[in-house]
């Protein structure tokens, strides 16, 4: 089965189809991590994006059932050097592209990956048609032509259900998630802190939210433009600005894209980056411990450094790279977040930490980042 | 806001001084080499002064322009101090020089001297080394922070090895600690093995300790490399996993990075406990860990730490493209990895972990093929010499490039001797677990004998890698059995198929194979390594071929010249040669050429980053070479500074017409071809050894007859002298025909009359006019032992001064009539009345290096003048023999024969040393015993010597040399010929039977002098005892001439003459 990528310029790339026979368009992204490809596949903030893998040899351990981010894949299509056939893992349950074809994705493999990472990394993120049919590349630049991509995938990227939420270990402090397209590692993660998670899919309101009386708020990561939330920012901004019976604000934490929404809900303001980070090797320097960290990252936009002045949130943490925010906090609010994934999933968890702070904000043990 | 930067590098280190590891032994080679240069790079770049001590002339890093001031002195405890009070540096970087240089910073700062001279130790310290490295002190620390370690005991005596081994079962592993290599090590399976591998192990090591632990065998072996600096900052390089399951030691094992066959949840899960494990270690600077992993659960065990650089952090430091020596030294300087810059990419920051968008393949290359009779078994105690590395978009492409780079006599995963055994006998070797295995595997899968399952039982390697080598195995079959298509070769090369083997197995020709690719385009592009998967702009010019769409190395602009490497270290081609390719490489920039170096070995400095203008990672095979020159379109091609593997490549490329620069292939070929070469030395008026060949036993006679005995034997077609011997009687002679080598039309054995007399060696840069010959080095063995392995002196000193002008005129003489351009070393012998040629080699050699560094003439740099073009007499150094130094430098080479079983120690034409050390003195006898105190030789004054000799040298010159031993206080003993012989010339001496002296090893005996009549004979009586000695550390000396070069340093020492320790230059 041959596959083929088309891309906006008219460049187009032929390989080996494998997964699902089907056409898609998404945005071309490339991501780096040499791990973690059921992770990557199922994070719904992949959303609407076609993912070049990086490294070339693809499924080596196989699918197994525990490590999905979330209820299926997200991601538009899956292209690569080579994807192994003959997986090896003992929780291996089958192979990719047995996967793939369940789960309805399509995946190219046999192409120039390294190729396609410069032409994005020069480029920038390019919008691109997959597929694993027999299709013309006049019907493809069609198609490409006429498709829209979504910008807004955040708002109907909620999948878990109460199943998902069944707590570890019993938690005594219960957190509102303001679900933008949670991974699973993230709930995992909030309960393991003794968290107990009630989830709050797009549309909620600021009102249904202090409603529970919650001991904190997290805002999850998600895909699409951080900008399109409108009704979301809308409401977290009520959320920061809510006093609670005993005086105080609540806690909140947020995590990519919602590190993202409480920028735009403070008043900052959001960019796209030309090609993104996604990958598992990031270097970010924390001005509150003085120490870096190696972050896992999957995200296309960015919170604007200088937007920030005078809105009370403060940069904390910078990727070293290419000095993007990183992470920030209101001066005197328990109110911080960060643009990578403390979370993992897949990755390093050097950031683990930060939900224990969150915690911390949570029973009065930390003190807001201004009195520190 | 800015990240941090507001101590970085600490200014209190003004002058620092940097350990190297001494002599390339199994276990310590070029890697080294390597790290070192690069720390005094590093160092030196920061405006401070630097100051090296290294005993090894071979290296790179004890060359001018690389630290500021060099001692080559021994690696002893007392020459380091005499020079740290001389010096009196603020620091000391000891995590650069292997086990050697962690060992002498904790014996300096055990002594006290690092505190009273108020010396700091950089990087590491005393506290972390004791915890990696004393096994209880460690597994009391993983225990603290709940890192798992398997259970096990230290053991100091036989009975507590016991014991233990029988509350936890066997198998058991046995680990010495404190050594290199694993030496002494091994699994033991019951109670036999149990014994013979503690009391070695305990023997072994430095601290009397063995640590005898359960076994994990058949587990994931996983290692990485992490980085961590004073502001507790922790960084993954790489991650490794080793095809061959715990059970052979990594440096014996096949090695892949990044990791295949780990989950995200199992590498990051072993990733946190590297840095869980370097932080409690608080190791400022690079480090390993070695993890055995569960392939059935999440369990996994800490196998090992290494709290330095090792030859693992350089083979990360190649397969990721991210400097671990250079940060790990910025790091012990002061620096914290969040003010450092990625070097590669310039724009991002050193805090980052890698990422790799290639697969990397190590391969080790084994010495077996010089030892014949070393046991093959891979298991716990490395045995390797050297290893190459391959970079490919795949892994089937990535290991048949390792195994095209092993230059071994395979197609592809067949060998001959392989493929030629029957089913029972691949069954068999399949559980040897030996050097084959992988080849092994192949012809199982090929014939059909197991599935991956089976075979997955029997040797527990991970399935992925079992299918992937089936993979190659169906791809020789479609090729032998399939209809030859584009699709069909363009599939085959990419995944690492070379031209010989598609030619071999499709019955194609190779001309219409090569019409094919060029009609089709079938041909590889080149990617770069650039540490983040093309995230970053890269700048750095290093690349690694593979058939894939894009080719992103712009040829390099301006004059270029393309130098050949030597590929992995092996027995007889060693880090030399390195050097030499690297001097080539500075040399070109001097004289305004750019450079490219093609090479495969991931331990040296060849292959760094900012050697060369552009390096390319690939197989030194005609083919890949060919390829690169394609794409670069140099002016020329060196071939004479990359060793034998090098020059080997000289027919092929100019058979397509490269411009090889220097000396014309034709000259090459006759230096080589026997009967030419002798018909020439004819024309010129030059001896050398009369001799022949025969193809057949009963030709044998007549060349006796014309020549007469001694003669030196030895099979056409070897190199570094494989498979020689002196014979001086018919016995021998058909013994050695009849069980030593095959005779046949296509094989002739060389008959030459052996010359016995004093050996030298000149070593001469010609330009076809002039030659200029730095020195020359007089042998202190007489010929019959491998110029590798005997003690060289420089200058002569012993033959008078007419041979010596009389063998510089020869060499005038020769390089002309060999149109020899750039370099020539020639060995002559010289019996007391005439000069006779042995060897001419039109090419760089191994005393390249150390001439180099004792006379200061700049070898290389004037060799590469004159390959492009300069003559001798417009340079600096004039022409013919250059002024002598005011010292002697003594050779001594070192053996890493401990470290393989049932390999013969004695001394012969055929080469065994893996490294040397340079003795340095105004006073030839202190340059020899500082020579023996730096390769690590116990110097007795006092004590037994077992002597043996055979037949041939019950001389009295012997008797003399023996006599004096006896004077000297030691206590002759004798096996009952030898005693004989001792007793008649009035020597005393006390019989000890043969079966009787195996106890007194190491007890009453503590040298051994025995000249034995066959060597690699496993069943003779003295074989075990030399075996058993050099395993016990006791100097064996197998020459009557090392006898004597002994015994005057024993005088030496016996006097008590202090020595002096000053530096080589500054």
């Amino acid at each position: 089965m041959k596959g083929k990528l088309y891309l906006e310029d008219g460049s187009l790339y032929e390989g080996i189809g494998f997964g699902s026979i089907k056409t898609c368009v998404g945005e071309l992204v490339f991501q780096t991590g040499m791990t973690g490809y059921q992770k990557i596949l199922t994070d719904p903030s992949y959303s609407g994006q076609i993912i070049n893998m990086t490294y070339p040899i693809l499924g080596n351990y196989g699918i197994n059932g525990e490590d999905n981010q979330s209820d299926r894949i997200y991601a538009q299509g899956l292209v690569c050097k080579e994807y192994c056939k003959t997986p090896s893992n003992y929780r291996c349950e089958k192979d990719l592209d047995t996967w793939l074809k369940e789960m309805d994705v399509p995946g190219v493999s046999g192409i120039d990956t390294r190729k396609l990472t410069k032409k994005i990394r020069k480029e920038g993120t390019i919008k691109c048609v997959i597929t694993t049919e027999d299709v013309s590349v006049e019907e493809l630049k069609k198609l490409c032509d006429e498709t829209i991509l979504r910008n807004d995938y955040m708002k109907e990227a909620s999948w878990a259900g109460e199943e998902d939420l069944a707590p570890y270990v019993q938690g005594n402090l219960n957190v509102a998630v303001l679900d933008f397209g949670i991974k699973r590692s993230i709930l995992e993660a909030l309960q393991k802190a003794g968290c107990n998670v009630k989830l709050f899919p797009y549309g909620f309101t600021a009102e249904e939210v202090m409603a529970i009386e919650p001991d904190g708020v997290f805002l999850s990561n998600g895909p699409g433009d951080p900008a399109e939330a409108i009704e979301a920012i809308g409401e977290v901004r009520k959320l920061m600005e809510a006093e609670r019976q005993d005086g105080s604000f609540l806690p909140m934490f947020g995590i990519c894209m919602g590190h993202q929404i409480l920028a735009l809900a403070a008043g900052g303001e959001t960019y796209q980056l030309k090609y993104g980070h996604r990958g598992s090797n990031h270097g970010v320097y924390s001005k509150e411990t003085g120490r870096s960290y190696i972050t896992s990252q999957n995200h296309g936009f960015a919170v604007k450094a200088e937007s920030l002045m005078l809105k009370d949130m403060e940069v904390t943490e910078i990727n070293l790279n290419d000095r993007t925010v990183e992470g920030m906090a209101h001066r005197n609010r328990p109110v911080f977040s960060v643009q990578y994934h403390p979370e993992a999933g897949p990755g390093p968890k050097d950031g683990d930490y930060l939900f224990g702070k969150f915690v911390k904000l949570m029973k009065g043990q930390e003190e807001t980042h201004e009195e520190q | 806001m800015k990240s941090s930067n507001t101590e970085q590098r600490r200014k209190d280190i003004n002058k620092v001084l940097i350990i190297g590891s001494g002599p390339i032994v199994i276990g310590q080679a070029a890697e080294f080499d390597y790290a070192g240069t690069q720390c005094c790079k590093a160092v030196k770049e920061e405006g401070i002064e630097t100051v090296l001590v290294n005993s090894n002339p071979a290296t790179i890093m004890t060359d001018r322009g690389i630290a500021d001031k060099v001692y080559m002195q021994p690696l002893t405890v007392d020459a380091m101090e005499n020079i740290l009070r001389r010096e009196r540096p603020d620091g000391i970087l000891a995590g650069f020089g292997g086990q050697t240089g962690l060992n002498l910073a904790m014996e300096l700062e055990e002594r006290g001297i690092l505190k009273e001279l108020g010396i700091h130790l950089l990087g590491i310290n005393r506290e972390a080394i004791e915890r990696a490295e004393d096994r209880e002190l460690f597994k009391n620390l993983m225990e603290e922070i709940g890192e798992p370690v398997p259970p096990s005991a230290i053991a100091t005596c036989l009975d507590e090895a016991e014991q233990f081994a029988e509350t936890i079962g066997f198998p058991v592993i046995i680990r010495p600690a404190f050594t290199l290599g694993g030496t002494g090590g091994g699994i033991a399976q019951n109670r036999e093995g149990l014994q013979r591998l503690v009391q070695l192990g305990i023997e072994k090591s430095a601290i009397g300790q063995a640590l005898i632990e359960k076994s994990v065998a058949g587990w994931k072996e996983i290692e990485y490399e992490v980085i961590r600096d004073h502001k507790d900052n922790c960084i993954i390089i790489c991650s490794m996993e080793n095809l061959d399951p715990v059970g052979v030691h990594t440096g014996d094992s096949i090695v892949v990075a990044p990791t295949q066959t780990l989950a995200d949840e199992e590498y990051q899960m072993l990733r946190d406990a590297s840095l869980r494990i370097i932080r409690a270690l608080k190791i400022e600077g690079g480090c390993n860990v070695q993890f055995a992993l569960n392939p059935k659960s999440k369990e996994y065990i800490v196998i090992e730490v290494n709290p330095r650089v090792s030859r693992s952090s350089a083979l990360a430091s190649k397969a990721a493209g991210y400097p671990i020596a250079k940060i790990a030294t910025k790091i012990a300087l002061g620096y914290s990895l969040d003010e450092l810059p990625n070097h590669i990419t310039d724009q991002s920051s050193a805090l980052f972990e890698p990422t790799l968008d290639y697969c990397v393949v190590k391969f080790p290359k084994w010495p077996f093929d010089k030892f014949r009779t070393a046991s093959r078994k891979l298991g716990t105690q490395m045995k390797a010499t050297g290893e190459v590395m391959s970079i490919c978009r795949t892994f089937e492409s990535a290991l048949l490039k390792a195994v095209t780079s092993l230059e071994v006599k395979c197609h592809g995963l067949r060998i001959p001797y392989v493929t030629e055994r029957t089913d029972e006998e691949l069954k068999a070797k399949l559980l040897a677990c030996d050097d084959e295995r992988l080849f092994v595997i192949g012809e199982i899968l090929r014939r059909g004998l197991m599935d991956i399952e089976e075979l997955h039982k029997k040797t527990m390697i991970d399935p992925w890698f079992l299918y992937k080598v089936e993979n190659i195995v169906k791809m020789e079959n479609r090729l032998a059995t399939q209809e030859i298509s584009p699709e069909l070769i363009r599939e085959a090369e990419t995944m690492g198929f070379t031209d010989e083997e598609i030619v071999g197995l499709t019955g194609m020709s190779a001309n219409a194979l090569r019409d094919l690719r060029d009609y089709y385009g079938i041909y590889p592009v080149y990617k770069m390594v650039d540490t983040c998967a093309g995230e970053f702009e890269a700048k750095t010019p290093y690349y690694y071929s593979c058939y894939d769409e894009e080719d992103e190395s712009l040829p390099l602009e301006g004059e270029k010249i393309l130098v050949v490497g030597s590929g992995p270290i092996r027995i007889g081609q060693g880090i030399e040669f390195d050097y030499c390719c690297v001097q080539g490489v500075w040399a070109l920039k001097e004289l305004g050429y750019r450079s490219i170096i093609v090479n495969n070995n991931p331990e040296t400095v060849s292959t760094d980053f900012d050697t060369a203008d552009k390096l390319y990672f690939e197989a030194l095979h005609v083919d890949d070479i060919m390829n690169v020159i394609k794409k670069e379109r140099p002016y020329g091609v060196v071939l004479q500074l990359g060793g034998q593997t090098a020059l080997n490549l000289a027919e092929g490329l100019s058979k397509r017409g490269i411009r090889i620069l220097g000396t014309p292939n034709s000259y090459i070929d006759l230096a080589e071809d026997r009967d030419k070469f002798s018909q020439l030395l004819k024309e010129i008026n030059i001896k050398a050894p009369a001799g022949g060949a025969i193809t057949h036993m009963s030709q044998a006679a007549g060349i006796v007859e014309e020549l007469g005995y001694p003669l030196i034997v030895r099979p056409s077609f070897v190199i570094g002298g494989r498979a020689m011997q002196v014979v001086y009687s018919d016995e021998e002679l058909y013994r050695y025909l009849k069980e030593a080598v095959s005779l046949s039309e296509e094989h002739p054995v060389l008959i030459d009359k052996y010359v016995e007399g004093i050996e030298f060696e000149v070593d001469a840069i010609s330009d076809g006019h002039d030659i200029l010959v730095p020195g020359v080095m007089e042998h202190i063995e007489r010929t019959g032992i491998h110029s590798g392995d005997s003690i060289s002196v420089y200058p002569a000193y012993s033959l008078p001064d007419q041979v010596v002008d009389q063998a510089i005129e020869y060499t005038k003489h020769i390089s002309k009539a060999l149109h020899v351009c750039g370099l020539m070393n020639v060995q002559y012998v010289y019996d007391g009345r005439e000069i006779y040629v042995i060897e001419v080699n039109p090419r760089a050699s191994r005393t390249v290096p150390i001439l180099s560094k004792v006379t200061d003439v700049p070898m290389v740099k004037i060799a590469m003048a004159v390959m492009v073009g300069r003559r001798l007499s417009d340079m600096a150094w004039g022409t013919g023999l250059y002024k002598k130094s005011g010292f002697y430098a003594v050779k001594v080479p070192v053996f890493s024969s401990a470290k393989l079983s049932n390999v013969d120690v004695a001394l012969g034409p055929e080469m065994r040393s893996t490294g040397e050390v340079l003795g340095l003195d105004k006073d030839l006898h202190k340059a020899l015993y500082k020579g023996f105190l730096g390769a690590g030789i116990p110097v007795h004054t006092e004590g037994g010597v077992y002597i043996s000799l055979r037949d041939h040298d019950k001389t009295e010159r012997a008797a003399k040399v023996l006599a004096s031993y006896a004077e000297a206080g030691f206590t002759i003993y004798g096996s009952a010929g030898t005693t004989a012989f001792l007793q008649e010339n009035n020597i005393p001496c006390k019989m000890v039977p043969f079966h009787q002296v195996a106890d007194m090893i190491g007890e009453e005996i503590v040298v051994m002098i025995n000249v034995p009549q066959v060597t690699n004979n496993l069943s003779t009586d003295m074989f075990p005892l030399r075996r058993q000695a050099i395993e016990r550390g006791l100097p064996v000396l197998t020459c009557m001439d090392t006898a004597i070069a002994y015994l005057e340093a024993a005088a030496l020492k016996r006097c008590g003459q202090t020595l002096t320790y000053p530096p080589l230059f500054s």
